[in-house]
């Protein structure tokens, strides 16, 4: 788990990365720097996942594979890995998610995001 | 509440008194719940007594549909516990946590400071009972 985020972490820009369980919103592991409240991001993150897995049901856009969400002094990118991209009943999945800097390179954040979920499918 | 979805909120005493509810829609569920909550810290202080470690800050327990979370904390006047129902659906565990953290710290922050606790009286005992068992038998 901790080479996975290790190379997250790595990607200048980023200011950390968890696995985050996303029935519970509960961390699995983590990687940030101080200041910010991993058990926040994990609890609201994991909310936010289940309500857009509803809402790409419901528009029959079938499972996300990969969201970005741009704030004005950073961003929040995730990743559903293992069961939580599939439909309702997914049961046990694990979110990747990192919180970078605004100007970060997302491409390569969201190439190392994908490939630490592909370790928990 | 309404942030985590939570479903049932009780706010109450080590020994099982409310002191404030939200979701519930009788009297006698909040004491049923009330006296149930209070009787499992009772258990789990006493069984992390026996393993000689601190009180457990908090019991979850999940179904399949709901969950429920039981957390005590220690505010200026004594311990309060929080019990929360929730709906998996529309909520989880981190989430009621996140927000039974936010209000842990402001009922600290609300509690009175630098008062001593009034003795409970004999009277205050018997009329407090006396209400709570008419509202349990609907007299």
């Amino acid at each position: 788990m901790s080479t996975a985020l290790d190379l997250i972490t790595r990607v200048r820009g980023v200011r950390g990365a968890m696995l985050v369980s996303a029935d519970d919103g509960i961390v699995v592991a983590e990687q940030l720097m101080e200041g910010i409240k991993g058990s926040a991001v994990a609890a609201l993150a994991a909310s936010l996942a289940g309500r857009l897995r509803r809402a790409m049901e419901a528009a029959g856009t079938g499972a996300s594979v990969f969201w970005h969400l741009q704030g004005e002094q950073g961003a929040l990118l995730v990743v559903p890995g293992g069961k939580a991209s599939e439909g309702a009943g997914g049961g046990a999945g694990i979110l990747v998610v990192a919180v970078a800097e605004p100007d970060v390179n997302i491409g390569l954040v969201r190439l190392e995001l994908l490939r630490a979920a592909e370790a928990f499918i | 509440m309404r942030e985590a979805s939570v479903r049932l909120v009780l706010v109450l005493t080590p020994a099982g008194q409310v002191l404030a509810q939200s979701g519930f829609s009788r009297a006698v569920d909040v004491m049923s719940a009330a006296a149930l909550a209070a009787a499992i810290v009772a258990s789990t202080a006493e069984l992390a007594r026996q393993l000689q470690q601190p009180p457990f800050a908090a019991l979850s327990h999940q179904g399949p549909k709901h969950g429920f979370f039981l957390a005590s904390f220690t505010a200026e006047r004594g311990s309060l516990a929080v019990l929360a129902v929730y709906d998996l659906d529309v909520s989880s565990l981190g989430l009621v946590q996140l927000f039974y953290e936010q209000l842990a710290a402001e009922l600290k922050a609300a509690s009175p400071k630098g008062t001593v606790a009034k003795q409970v009286l004999a009277a205050d005992f018997e009329r407090e009972l006396t209400d709570s068992l008419n509202t349990l038998f609907g007299r």
